[in-house]
């Protein structure tokens, strides 16, 4: 089997499989429950507005089909978007109920000195060192585009920050089940390999390029 | 804090790369794909294709030519040149692009600004202003069809309206710097950078790693955009980037 991204109808697939492939994994992007529950891994890709992302997935019952993967053994990664809707609600553009699979809730950035949406290269500071997503990977600068972030509850939840005024949530994790706030696959080489550690949780090996 | 950005900036025509490029280790030089890779493993943050392709064919050659690479390079990517209608715009970012630049089509209908915000939203939106100074205002000038025409708008006055009408970025070349290598236009750049709370990509006058420097300082640019200088390995991007870490600018 292979490495499903999950279609509902939101975001760029194609940079995110292509970049899945790059790493010598298979991909196949699916709005099919059996098929995804059947994969090595699931990502859950966005771009888009919360409110919007969950009716589409309510709409194809793939929001149920997202919390049997992060219930079960399958590695599941969130990128920008579909990491914030692991998280259990959002007050963007309205409050709405997320897929509660970590819980926490996004807010908006406050602005201030700081521009809104935060957007471009940004460094992450690992806070759960022990991570398998870290390993030998060195602290770096990944590619951030979002104007809302995520407030965990659990501390632990939270594996990297990066400082944009505050600490933001950049990385998430607990068991199988991944976030990550950037693109991993627009930032680089440490984006690249930071996918990379993800994909190997499957168990498979990855191809060695170098960014 | 953010990192402050290099991005290149490439003229593609009929799929081609235009304007002298001069890469004696690239198979094809005139192939966008090749060289935005090139860009990439050289550690470019981010780049800019202009298609200035005249035909409508030459513009279905630019979405074939935005597959590929975004299957090919690990950084964001704009491009701009010739789009007047959010149908263009999703075309375009659904074969892979991060970011949409529009120009004149923005200054003749404002609203393609908005409706492209509220489809796809803000962050893909880059309202590109091609700026001169008018003597007789005492302030720039937008002007329209790649700087032959001129719009009768403030330029300070657009930008904001940019903003407000849901711009995510302003792509600011300067037509006095552009071309002169003395560095890029501080005054202009500064004035939009305080007046927006959108990211500023300073464009046009890019000579050397110090004219860099000024715009990110006194210039308080978000990004800084260059072509001739990185086509003709003037300056590598690694060079670059490096001589502005020693003075202190925060780059990845």
């Amino acid at each position: 089997m292979a490495i499903a991204i999950v279609d509902y109808g939101m975001g760029n697939l194609h940079s995110v499989s292509k970049a899945v492939e790059r790493l010598g994994y298979e991909t196949f992007i699916s709005s099919d429950e059996g098929e995804i529950l059947a994969a090595d891994g699931v990502i859950l890709p966005g771009v888009g507005a919360f409110g919007d992302a969950m009716e589409h997935l309510r709409q194809s019952s793939l929001d149920v089909t997202v919390q049997k993967v992060a219930a079960g053994k399958q590695p599941l990664l969130g990128i920008c978007l579909g990491m914030q809707l692991l998280f259990s609600s959002s007050e963007e553009h309205g409050t709405h109920e997320g897929l509660g699979i970590l819980p926490g809730s996004v807010v908006r950035f406050t602005g201030g000195d700081y521009k809104v949406p935060h957007m471009g290269w940004n460094k992450l500071q690992y806070r759960e060192e022990n991570s398998p997503l870290f390993t030998g990977l060195v602290e770096g600068y990944v590619y951030f585009v979002h104007s809302y972030h995520v407030l965990p509850e659990v501390k632990t939840d939270v594996l990297a920050t990066t400082d944009y005024g505050n600490d933001v949530t950049a990385i998430v994790g607990r068991d199988s089940v991944f976030g990550m706030q950037f693109h991993p696959e627009k930032s680089g080489e440490l984006g690249m390999n930071l996918l990379r550690n993800f994909l190997k949780l499957t168990g498979k090996p990855s191809k060695e390029v170098r960014f | 804090m953010l990192a402050k950005r290099i991005i290149p900036c490439l003229d593609v025509k009929d799929g081609r790369v235009v304007k002298g490029v001069n890469f004696v280790n690239l198979r094809d030089a005139g192939d966008p794909v090749e060289l935005a890779a090139l860009y990439d493993r050289e550690g470019a943050d981010e780049l800019v294709f202009l298609d200035i392709s005249a035909s409508v064919e030459g513009r279905a050659t630019m979405i074939e030519v935005v597959r590929q690479t975004a299957g090919e390079i690990t950084i964001p990517f704009t491009v701009g040149g010739g789009i007047s209608h959010v149908d263009d715009m999703k075309r375009i970012l659904r074969a892979g692009a991060d970011k949409i630049g529009i120009n004149t089509a923005a200054v003749v209908n404002p609203q393609l600004i908005s409706e492209g915000a509220r489809r796809f939203g803000s962050q893909c939106i880059v309202v590109a202003v091609d700026a001169k100074y008018n003597q007789a205002w005492g302030e720039w000038e937008v002007y329209t069809h790649g700087g032959r025409t001129p719009s009768g708008i403030r330029a300070l006055q657009w930008v904001k309206e940019a903003e407000t009408l849901g711009a995510g970025e302003i792509l600011l070349t300067s037509m006095d710097a552009d071309g002169t290598k003395d560095g890029f236009d501080l005054p202009l750049t500064s004035a939009v950078s305080g007046l927006v709370g959108i990211p500023v990509i300073a464009s046009g006058g890019a000579g050397t790693s110090e004219h860099f420097h000024d715009v990110f300082t006194s210039g308080k640019a978000d990004a800084g955009l260059a072509a001739t200088i990185f086509h003709y390995k003037e300056m590598t991007i690694q060079d670059l980037k490096m001589d502005l870490k020693q003075k202190g600018v925060e780059i990845r």
